[in-house]
């Protein structure tokens, strides 16, 4: 018999929002910028479990939270792909990470 | 009795370390690996929620696979130290208080939510999802969306191609 409150995972699931928007704006590498959005994603799923957790009676589950956390894993799994490979295709044309290179639409 | 709630607070706090070891890193690797710290807390956390289908795809898919990607693009780009110099004034005069009063709202909010039916029901013993029922709700309730990620992989896949190939 766990005692410990949803909300409490709510407020863990709120900090690492937080701290994923800090890194997002903190950071300047662009890999590491792709990490915070990938951190703000867990922060999400967390809360998502959370509240399936919490509507749950004691008899049955309710799942739909759980499955949203598949969908929302898919789509960070399709946006890792495709922004990995801009990612490296920015990098050989611009030969630079940083993201204040990055100024210009056309090259 | 006590054991969960000791579970709980060592992941979170592993968590909340791993988040601030990721803004605080020079290096991407070092980020990538908090990152993965990061992930390796919630997937305990899920499973101390009773969702251990859940704790298993985010330690396989995001642990495993996502981040391998990220480590394997890091490695190929030979990414070093972070550059600091030139970083915008706007990032550093908006972004960073923005950022900041989030932090605040969410604790606001959270501070003055009622503790409705919601924090009442999380004091009961945990119902572990079943994966039968995960997958029947999958595979019926939800049977269009998967299917729409099906096809949102087969862009991303193709999409991935595209950019990467070399210019002809």
């Amino acid at each position: 018999m766990s005692a410990i409150p949803v909300s409490w995972y709510l407020a863990l699931s709120g900090v690492l929002f937080g701290l994923g928007v800090v890194a997002f704006v903190f950071k300047r590498n662009i890999i590491t910028i792709f990490m915070a959005i990938e951190l703000m994603l867990n922060a999400v799923n967390l809360a998502f479990v959370a509240f399936s957790r919490a509507h749950s009676a004691s008899g049955q589950v309710a799942l739909d939270g759980q499955v949203f956390v598949f969908f929302v894993i898919v789509v960070a799994a399709a946006e890792a792909a495709v922004g990995l490979a801009i990612v490296l295709a920015l990098a050989h044309t611009r030969q630079s990470l940083n993201v204040d290179r990055v100024n210009l639409l056309k090259f | 009795m006590i054991v969960p709630l000791i579970v709980f607070f060592a992941c979170a706090l592993l968590a909340v370390v791993g988040a601030v070891l990721l803004i605080l890193a020079h290096e991407p690797i070092h980020s990538a690996l908090s990152l993965v710290l990061v992930m390796v807390a919630l997937a305990i956390l899920y499973l101390l929620l009773g969702a251990p289908f859940v704790a298993a795809i985010q330690i396989l898919v995001y642990a495993g696979a996502i981040m391998v990607l990220f480590v394997f693009v890091i490695m190929l780009l030979n990414a070093g130290v972070e550059e600091r110099t030139d970083w915008s004034k706007i990032g550093k005069w908006v972004g960073l208080p923005l950022g900041f009063l989030l932090l605040l709202e969410i604790a606001h909010w959270l501070y003055h939510s009622e503790p409705g039916t919601a924090i009442a029901n999380g004091g009961g013993a945990p119902p572990a999802a079943s994966t039968f029922a995960l997958s029947t709700a999958i595979f019926r309730q939800y049977l269009f969306p998967f299917e729409a990620t099906s096809i949102l992989i087969l862009i991303a896949i193709l999409g991935a191609l595209v950019l990467a190939r070399k210019d002809q």
